[in-house]
This record gives structure tokens, sequence and C-alpha cells, in this order.
């Protein structure tokens, strides 16, 4: 008996050291990306401010979590990561709150509006662009020969390259290699794939290598196959890549043929008390200004959303190599890039999400 | 009495070489189906394989009269075949599959599997006795052996979980402490460790004490439904965590909600407030079996007696009951903080970041990153176990013997 009071009051008193404290909970992908925006953001600001901040990698449930608290009254969240698609769903559902951006984002060091800053990528109302990154291929260099692919078709080529891939394990950027290495032109890819036979002609070409796939679904898969040498090539985010390439030392180089272009950026739930959102807006206006959207490019390799931020990408925090090299961005690895198309798979998605999924069953 | 022990059976050679080649064959139908390109090339290695471990077989047994020295030889044939193939991991390997080797050859080959079994079982039930203890071999080690891989992988060098071939080699270079170091120095690992020994004790306090007056109170036969009462209690360790969990959430936000805007509690000490509620729920129905288990056993003319000499119901039961149901309780408790210990659904409803416990980190972990951070902590959690539960046994053997339960 006197060791649960002296326990309880143990609990009492870390209970009560927790609370004292301002926080603030923000919701992103976790990995090498949350330790990037913990660096560049979270270190920085709660220094300036003397709030503690909360990481909480739930990104990838974000609107399903996000809905479920709505509909509890119970929002524990302050700032949330989400791609631009899921930013925009989330919008149009009105769980994010609406941003008019020249009044709530610090302007360029030369006075340019925020607006025109962020340009064409602010693709919706409540969404804060952040990043600008790609899905792309990487391959292990001991598995492919002397000839290294140059091309994403490499990928449908099991003859030439041998081995399993990962692949992502939803349609959205499979479908549309597919249809590229069956001949499809760029521009066309989103007409074919609008229709029946452009799907199932899609599919068809992801059949010819299906006993060779290995379907990832989390960001860290394919970087752990390719470390394994499980897999001769996978799609994931350059920024994992990078990070296998420069910072593990493994053996595996990009294709950067192909790749595809998304956004990701910051979103504030809907709802919040006005003082919670006051905080959350004070931490958006800290965090996407130029100088900081360029430190971020120091511990990962994502271009920086803001047009003014693109000057000052430096070089890496701890590997001290130039990073512009490393930006999808750069115009050597973005020869031939695939735009994503936001409205055509907001309209299609959930059709093409089932028939992808039967396919995959069979 | 006849020693039925040195009747003589005949040694055939052919009986030997063709069980060793069967077993053979087997080992490498496991092995050899995941590395073969063909069926041809997969036939060819299986027949070489048998080819080569009957001839080493004959050989062992025509050459050398005694085990040792056969198995000196195998061991370092074996060996010198890992070392060309994987250097000095393989040699160790290698070794140990030589000695091996060698015994199951000798073993085989001079009846020693009859040692010590009744002379008058006849060949089925020799092959039985020996087919029985090798499923419950195989089943032993299929539990334990994916804990024991972790072992070794959180000592990698490299940030994946991969044996590396510096690892297989035994090179120090492929060994590191940095995934211990990343669980020590990282704040977020640091917090949800702090989170997790701040909820399971208090949700294990608190589902001990209701578990068990609640084990009581039902086991009195004159409560109306307590069948039905106990059904409600431990349905949370029935219905699928996913729903409770679920219905938690909601529940425990309304709540929240109350005691947040009503009471005006700080929103991090309700946080913790509704993980622990949680949590305790989840327990009870542990500690109500565990105690109900030893209620049984229970007398209940002791409490009678107290009773009967003055005592009043609180000192009948904290200075009789109690200590006869303390192991009950003492395991129901064990039960109910591995419980809250190792759950990561129900925190993931209810709880908000600031609750991240370690299950959660962990899931994130590996979902995200995939850390061999987490294969440091689920080392240091199995050691963790180990001792917990070592202790424990060690105690209650301890009283067992003081009060004279058990002679040693």
């Amino acid at each position: 008996m006197k060791y649960s009071k002296y326990l309880m009051s143990v609990a009492a008193v870390a209970l009560a050291g927790a609370a004292t404290a301002e926080e603030m909970t923000i919701v992103s992908w976790g990995g090498a990306y949350s330790k990037s925006q913990l660096k560049a953001y979270h270190e920085p600001y709660s220094e300036k401010t003397g709030i503690t901040i909360i990481n909480d990698d739930s990104s990838n449930e974000a609107v399903a979590k996000l809905r479920a608290m709505n509909e509890a009254d119970n929002v524990t969240w302050d700032v949330v990561d989400v791609v631009a698609s899921d930013a925009i769903r989330l919008c149009d559902e009105g769980l994010a709150m609406e941003i008019d951006a020249d009044e709530v984002l610090a302007p360029a060091p030369d006075g340019t509006p925020a607006s025109e800053d962020f340009g064409d990528l602010l693709v919706s109302e409540c969404f804060i662009p952040q990043i600008v990154y790609s899905t792309t291929f990487g391959y292990r260099t001991d598995m492919v020969g002397d000839t290294p692919p140059t091309d994403v078709c490499a990928v449908f080529d099991t003859e030439a390259y041998p081995g399993k891939r990962a692949l992502e394990k939803r349609p959205i950027n499979n479908m549309e290699w597919a249809l590229i290495c069956d001949g499809v032109g760029f521009d066309e890819v989103y007409d074919v794939l609008a229709t029946d036979e452009g799907q199932d002609r899609a599919l068809a070409k992801l059949e010819t290598i299906k006993d060779d796939v290995v379907w990832w679904s989390a960001g860290a898969d394919t970087p752990q196959l390719l470390a394994d040498g499980e897999v001769v090539m996978g799609s994931t985010y350059n920024g994992r890549l990078f990070s296998v390439i420069e910072e593990q030392k493994q053996p595996v180089a990009m294709l950067w043929d192909a790749q595809v272009f998304d956004l990701d950026g910051w979103i504030i739930p809907a709802g919040l008390s006005e003082e919670r959102k006051q905080r959350a807006l004070d931490y958006i206006y800290f965090a996407t200004d130029t100088q900081r959207l360029a430190d971020q490019a120091k511990y990962i390799s994502y271009g920086p959303a803001r047009a003014s931020s693109a000057p000052l990408v430096g070089q890496h925090a701890e590997l001290g190599i130039e990073m512009a090299p490393h930006m999808p961005t750069d115009p050597e690895n973005a020869k031939r890039t695939f735009l994503y198309n936001y409205e055509f798979w907001a309209d299609y998605r959930d059709d093409i999400d089932a028939k992808f999924q039967a396919w995959l069953a069979q | 009495m006849a020693k039925f022990k040195d009747v003589h059976i005949p040694i055939s050679m052919s009986f030997t070489l063709s069980l060793i080649g069967l077993l053979v064959a087997a080992t490498m139908l496991v092995a050899g189906v995941t590395t073969a390109e063909d069926f041809s090339e997969f036939l060819l290695t299986i027949l070489g394989g048998v080819g080569l471990s009957v001839a080493l077989a004959y050989a062992l047994l025509s050459i050398f009269g005694t085990h040792v020295a056969a198995m000196i030889v195998s061991a370092l044939l074996f060996a010198a075949a890992g070392l060309a193939v994987g250097s000095l991991g393989g040699a160790f390997f290698g070794a140990i599959g030589g000695v091996l080797f060698a015994r199951l050859v000798f073993w085989l080959h001079f009846r020693e599997y009859r040692r010590g079994l009744p002379p008058y079982l006849t060949a089925e039930q020799v092959l039985w006795h020996y087919g029985f203890r090798f499923i419950c071999a195989a089943i032993f080690i299929f539990l334990i052996t994916p804990i024991l891989v972790v072992l070794p992988l959180s000592f990698n060098a490299e940030n994946f979980f991969t044996f590396t071939p510096e690892m297989l080699r035994f090179d120090p270079e492929g060994y590191s402490l940095k995934h211990y170091r990343d669980f020590f120095t990282n704040n977020e690992w640091q917090r949800s460790f702090k989170n997790s020994l701040i909820i399971a004790p208090i949700a294990t306090i608190i589902s001990v004490s209701l578990g068990t007056l609640a084990a009581i109170g039902l086991s009195q036969s004159h409560v109306p439904g307590r069948r039905a009462i106990m059904a409600m209690l431990i349905s949370p360790m029935i219905v699928p965590l996913i729903i409770s969990a679920t219905g938690m959430f909601f529940f425990y936000s309304s709540i929240g909600n109350f005691l947040e805007d009503s009471l005006g509690f700080n929103k991090t000490f309700v946080g913790y407030v509704k993980v622990i509620l949680a949590h305790a729920v989840l327990g009870v129905p542990f500690v109500i079996i565990t105690v109900t288990a030893t209620l049984v056993g229970f007398d209940r003319s002791l409490t009678r007696a107290a009773a009967n000499m003055g005592a009043d119901p609180m000192t009948t039961f904290f200075r009789v009951q109690m200590p006869l149901i303390l192991p009950g309780v003492i395991s129901g408790g064990l039960f109910a903080f591995i419980t809250s210990f190792d759950e990561v659904v129900v925190v993931l409803f209810v709880g908000s970041a600031s609750q991240k416990t370690l299950p959660w980190q962990m899931f994130t972990g590996l979902r995200e990153q995939i850390s061999p951070t987490i294969l440091a902590v689920a080392t240091i959690l199995v050691v963790i176990s180990i001792a917990l539960l070592t202790v424990v046994e060690l105690l209650r053997r301890r009283s067992e013997r003081l009060r004279g339960m058990s002679p040693g």
C-alpha cells in the first residue's frame, strides 16, 4: 500500500510537470523527413517562443483521423503536414481552415507577396506548400551489369534487368508509367487513362511484370528492399533514395527518368480554438518563410516550394555536399518529368483504385 | 534378468546410408526451394547434396571406429567448405554442422537411438518417440527464432534490418551499439518510454484493485446475475480490439471534452487520464480470471473463523484472504501490466501525440522509417520481461518454501 501511494505521487508529479509547458502537436510523416523539419523549423521555433512541439507521425492516416476527430469534437492536432491531394480532400470536406496566402504568409525578402512567390503551387485554398518532391526509381548498381538503366521502361524490361521490382501498392504513378512504356506520349497519358480501354491497357502492361513485383505501402519499404538486395529497382520518394545513397552509402543510384512531381505542405485543422489557431498561424508564418524553406533542403533533398528559396539552397548540414544536384527540380535531373494531374485523380481515384485492387487480387 | 541392451542387432550399412540420404534430401527440399532457379537445377542440387553426404557418411563409417575422430574430421571438412563460401562466419557454422552430421551418422548406424528406450518397443514406436520430440522441437523453434533473430540485428552497424556480410564474417566493423545510443538519446524514444512507464503502472494498479474486488464479489454465490456481470466484465478481452478502440475513442472524447471544458483540467493531463482508464479496462478481465481461479481453492471457513474471532471484514480481507490469493493477484497484475505496456491499437485511437507510448513509437517507426532502433528497444524489452518473470517466479518459490507448501 505504501508503494502504491508513492507511485501515485510520482505519477502526479510527472503529469504536472508535463502539463505546465505550452505545447503544440504537429503531424508529419516520420523518418528523415520529420528530422529535417525538426532541424529546420521546430528547433529554432521552440528556441524563439518556448513552445514545446510534439511530433505525431500520422500523416499517412491524416484524412481518416481528422474526420474521426472532427466527429468526436476532439481535434488534438494543431498543424498537419499532408500531400496536396489530401489537402484538397480535407478542404472540400471543410476539415481544413481556408487561408489567404498574402495575409498569413511572409512575403519574399524582396517584397514579392507570398501568393506570387508560391505561384502555381497553391493548389487549394487550405494548402500551404512546403516542398516539391518526386516519386522516382532507384536501382542497385551491382545488380544491373554494365548497362545501368537510363529509361523508366527498364522497370518493365525483365529480360535486360532480371530481378524483383518494388512498386507502390496503389494505381497512382504506376498506371502512368505503364502507359508511357506502352508507347503513350506524356501529354496523352491522362486522356488515355480516362477511358476503360486505357485503364485495361495500363493494367495489361503491369501484368507483364506482376510476378516480379514486390508491392510497398510505406516510404521506408523500398530503401530497405534495395539495401537488402531483395529488389533490383524500386520506386519511392527521391528524398528516401538520397538518404540510402548519400547517407547510408548503399550501392544504389537514381533513375530520374519520368519522375513524377508532387507537392507536400501544411494545413491547419478547421475549428481550433482562437488561441490554438493563432499559435498555429504564428508557427506557419515562421516555418514557411524564404530562409526556413531553404534551410530544410540542408537535411533532405526536397525542393523548397518558394521561388525565392531556390538560390539559397546550400550544402547538406552533415555531409557537406552541394544539395542542388540532388534536387528533383535540378535541370540535369528534370530532363524528362511527368506532371501529376490532381484533378484527374480527384475524379477517377475511387474507380481506378477499385479496378487496381481487383487486379492485384487476381 | 536378461540384459536386453546387449542383444546384438546386425548393423546394416544400407539402412544408415539410405536414412542419411533421405534426411539430407528433406533438409535441402526445405532450403533449396527458395534458391534454385528452375526445376532441373533444383533436382540436380538435391541429388548432388544427397550423393555427397551419403559418400561422406560411408567414408566416416568405414574409416573411423570412434565418434570423436569422425566428428573432428567432419567438422574440419565442413568448416573448410564454409570458409570457402562465407569466410569466418561460414567456417563457424560449417564446423557446427560437421559435428552434428558425424554425430547423426554414428547415432543412426550404431542404433544409439534405442538406448534409454524400453527394449520391447517396435520400430514404429521408436520412430514415433523421436517424431514426437521432433515436432515439439519444431514448435519451440518456430516460437523462439523470431525473437532470437532480432537480438543480433539490433547490433547492426547499418541502418537496415539486414545481416550484412561484415556481420556474417564476425567482423567487429559490422557491429555497433549506435541503435542503443539512439534509443537513450533520442527525445521521441525517451518521451514514449517515459509515457509507457507512467501509463502502465497506474493502469495496472487500477485494474488490479477493481479486478480483485470484482472477482471476490462474483465468487459469492448470493450475488444476483453474476454470470451476466462476469461476461460483461471480461468482454474487453473477447470483443475485437479495434471495435473496443473505436467505441472508446468516442466515449473518452466526450469525457475528455467534459473534463477540459467544464472542469477546466489541463489538456495533457486529461489525455493521460483517458489512456490510463482505457488501459485499466483492458487489464481488468485478466485480473478477474486469474483471481477467480485462485479463489476456487480458497477455504471460505477461514473468513468465518476470522469473523468468529472478532476481526472486521477489512482486517479479514487484508490479513487472511489477501495473503492466500496473492499469487493470483500478482499474476493478474503482471498480465494487466503487459497488456498496457504492449498495447498499440487503443492508445492510437484514444491518446494524442503527447501520450505516445513505446509500442506506438515502435509502430510508427516500423512503418515510416524501418530503423533498427526498434530492434534495440525490442531486445531491451525482451531482457526486461525475462528478468521480471524470473524475479516473480523466484519470489513465488521463496514464499512457497517459507510457508512449507513445497519441499525444497
